[in-house]
């Protein structure tokens, strides 16, 4: 892909979230969770980079550190040759107008005592009184571009006075794009914009964002858990297991020749709607539960369950291993010479 | 695509399903005639099922499948007699179970029934658990509420039994557990061993897998095969998701707005979808194994309507792209394409049918 000889939009270096957990009298310091533990990854312009994992992997803990919502515990988040982590609160608001997120629950991330025009004007005026924006707005330019972004995805202009309860999850969630697209953003974090939503409906959605990308240039870091979903939008793949990256690839690379054995198992997993093909499938059923990220390992993250594991990986991490052009790997298996 | 894996996999198990043609002398566990419930509000009258029939045989798997507020969640609860009155009440039809009208008997013996003969499988394991009391006290209260004359140490017994077939490591002392220190996908299976703790012979699954990840649902899905078919129980498993139907369902019937409009068995569903709105839900799914990527996907336009007085058409028509004329002014009568696939859909009645329904409006 040309995307190589491109500058990345965003780099994420090292990554790591712990949350702390304290108990006892004087709320002594247990330990931690370790929710993202040492991830790297780049962000091209214009692509979409899907990240896929199961619950309590830390996709959506990814993304909101990368948003500065958490102060990460280490490590860095380059965006535009600014690193994030040690920005000040000024750079920080400046950079902000260029990232922007959806959020899973259309239900939960609207203020219910916000009109359409409140909650997706917001933004805009936020900026427009600090004068941070490339040209002073009058109300009436508000108006004019909060009516021209709610037609934009979708939603009949007339509505604008409503509050969110009216409308439903499908048109809630198209409110959260137009607030997340109100500053001309860059880079759209989408944190499973789509699980909460029926089928027709999330088809829709698919398709306004995929629209939009094309329109205003912008990318995408899309987080889902399901696999088939991923697959339509993404350019490339992060898999994520316990805060660790496994697997990193194209899209059409990692769904035709998945490497890592957790990847293989997320996609044997996924179900295909074809009863004949979900006839002949062999299925790798996985065995337990995802353990808890509060310990610190020696070992491959995903050693307890993995179906190909090797004494060596029990007590060495493996390092994202380059397969071929694109495509990353963290499994011994593909170090041939460790493992004799 | 299909995902051909290593030989060195030990866990391999492959997916193999029932037997698509039943004997046809399979027995009926259960008949569905003609159910109606409705919830009386405010706003006017919610006719959440309006009339859905489907018939399901012993060893046989039926999906439901539908968006939110189809009513999918409500026939099965209505089956089992849970609907709170008010608001809601059934006003008609027929749930037939070993010959009997089960929306007819007095409470006492529904109780015998429910949870006995026929159990559910709630979507959420973290809430259909009582948090305050052990595995153990939630598992011996089912079985022993159903079976008077068995004791506290055979209930035991036959709980941790029921917690080994479904997969529960080291059985003996995890019933002694509280539901907080399982996981989700444990939980689920906790919930399946109670719902068969008392061999029964329908299982309805409302949602099972949805609150759980992929690689966990798969594990839930396998058991219930597995069980279904060593303990020849129905299955009724509701659903949206459409590559659970294609995995698992012998039959699949899909809900809009209260009423089925499109019934047959899973293979001629997939393969030939009659009515445009399976057609369309089966297209605006993105899939893994075609290149469906960076095409837009086909979607159903507009939102699912609401239940509350809707007109007596076709509730699909303003969504539909193969609307006529006649879908805006009458509901199509149930049509007969035969092999069991049957649809509501105006498209596949004859003229006379159509202009007859014509009539009637002017």
């Amino acid at each position: 892909m040309s995307e190589n000889t491109q500058k990345p939009l965003l780099q994420v270096r090292d990554l790591k979230q712990h949350f702390p957990v304290s108990s006892g009298l004087f709320r002594k310091k247990m330990g931690a969770i370790r929710a993202v533990d040492g991830i790297s990854f780049d962000v091209y312009p214009g692509e979409t980079l899907g990240i896929v994992g199961e619950s309590g992997c830390g996709k959506s803990t990814t993304v909101r550190s990368i948003a500065q919502l958490y102060k990460p515990t280490s490590g860095s988040v380059i965006f535009d040759g600014l690193d994030l982590c040690n920005a000040t609160e000024q750079e920080m608001l400046d950079v902000r107008k260029n990232i922007q997120m959806i959020f899973q629950d259309p239900y939960a991330s609207l203020d219910p005592r916000m009109t359409v025009r409140s909650i997706i004007a917001e933004p805009i005026v936020i900026y427009n009184k600090r004068h941070m924006l490339e040209k002073q707005m009058s109300n009436r330019d508000i108006e004019d571009r909060v009516e021209y972004l709610m037609e934009r995805v979708g939603l009949n202009k007339a509505f604008k006075n409503r509050y969110p309860h009216e409308f439903s999850g499908g048109q809630r969630q198209r409110i959260g794009i137009a607030r997340a697209l109100a500053l001309q953003p860059k880079i759209i974090l989408a944190d499973e914009p789509v699980s909460a939503l029926d089928v027709s409906i999330q088809a829709q959605i698919l398709n306004l964002l995929g629209d939009l990308q094309k329109e205003y240039g912008l990318t995408y870091i899309f987080i889902a858990h399901d696999l088939a979903v991923i697959q339509h939008i993404s350019t490339r793949v992060v898999v994520m297991y316990l805060g660790k990256v496994m697997e990193i690839s194209e899209a059409v690379e990692l769904y035709d020749n998945p490497l890592h054995p957790y990847t293989k198992a997320l996609l044997s997993a996924a179900p295909i709607p074809d009863p004949d093909i979900e006839r002949k499938r062999q299925r790798i059923i996985l065995t337990g539960d995802v353990p808890s990220p509060d310990k610190e390992r020696i070992g491959c993250y995903f050693y307890d369950r993995c179906p190909n594991k090797h004494p060596y990986c029990a007590t060495h991490i493996p390092p994202l291993l380059d397969i071929k052009d694109n495509h990353q790997v963290a499994c011994w298996l593909y170090d041939k010479g460790k493992l004799e | 695509m299909v995902f051909a894996m290593p030989s060195t996999l030990n866990r391999r198990i492959s997916c193999r399903r029932k037997k698509m043609s039943l004997s046809p002398n399979a027995k009926v566990v259960l008949d569905v005639r003609d159910l109606k419930t409705y919830f009386k509000t405010d706003a006017g009258v919610v006719k959440a099922v309006d009339g859905v029939s489907f018939t399901i045989h012993e060893n046989e798997t039926l999906g439901i499948v539908g968006e939110s507020g189809c009513g999918k969640s409500v026939t099965n609860l209505s089956i089992m007699r849970l609907i709170s009155d008010p608001p809601g009440k059934t006003v008609g039809g027929q749930v037939l179970f070993e010959d009997k009208d089960i929306l007819k008997l007095p409470e006492s013996e529904m109780r015998n029934i429910r949870g006995n003969k026929v159990s559910m499988i709630f979507q959420d394991p973290m809430t259909s658990l009582n948090p305050f009391l052990r595995i153990s006290t939630q598992m011996i209260e089912t079985i022993r509420l159903h079976e008077k004359d068995i004791s506290k140490d055979e209930a035991l017994k036959r709980s941790i039994e029921m917690l080994k077939l479904v997969g529960i490591p080291s059985a003996e002392k995890r019933i002694f557990c509280y539901p907080h220190q399982f996981s989700g996908g444990m939980r689920q299976r906790v919930m399946i061993a109670m719902a068969l703790s008392c061999k029964a012979e329908v299982l309805i699954a409302d949602e099972p897998t949805t609150a759980l990840d992929v690689t966990i649902q798969a594990q839930i899905l396998e058991l219930i095969q597995k069980l279904s078919k060593e303990l020849g129980t129905a299955v009724i498993i509701i659903t949206h998701d459409l590559g659970v139907v294609a995995g698992m369902c012998d039959k699949v019937c899909v809900m809009y707005a209260g009423k089925i409009v499109e019934k047959a068995l899973t293979d001629d569903l997939y393969a030939r979808p009659a009515h445009p709105y399976t057609e369309g839900l089966i297209a605006s799914v993105p899939r893994m194994d075609t290149a469906s990527k960076n095409k837009r996907l086909f979607s159903i336009e507009g939102q699912p309507p609401n239940v509350i007085d809707l007109p007596p058409c076709c509730p699909f028509h303003p969504r539909c792209h193969k609307c006529i004329e006649v879908c805006r002014h009458a509901y199509p009568a149930v049509k007969d394409l035969g092999n069991e696939h049957s649809v509501a859909c105006w498209l596949y009645a004859s003229q006379d049918e159509i202009d007859k329904a014509m009539e009637g409006v002017r």
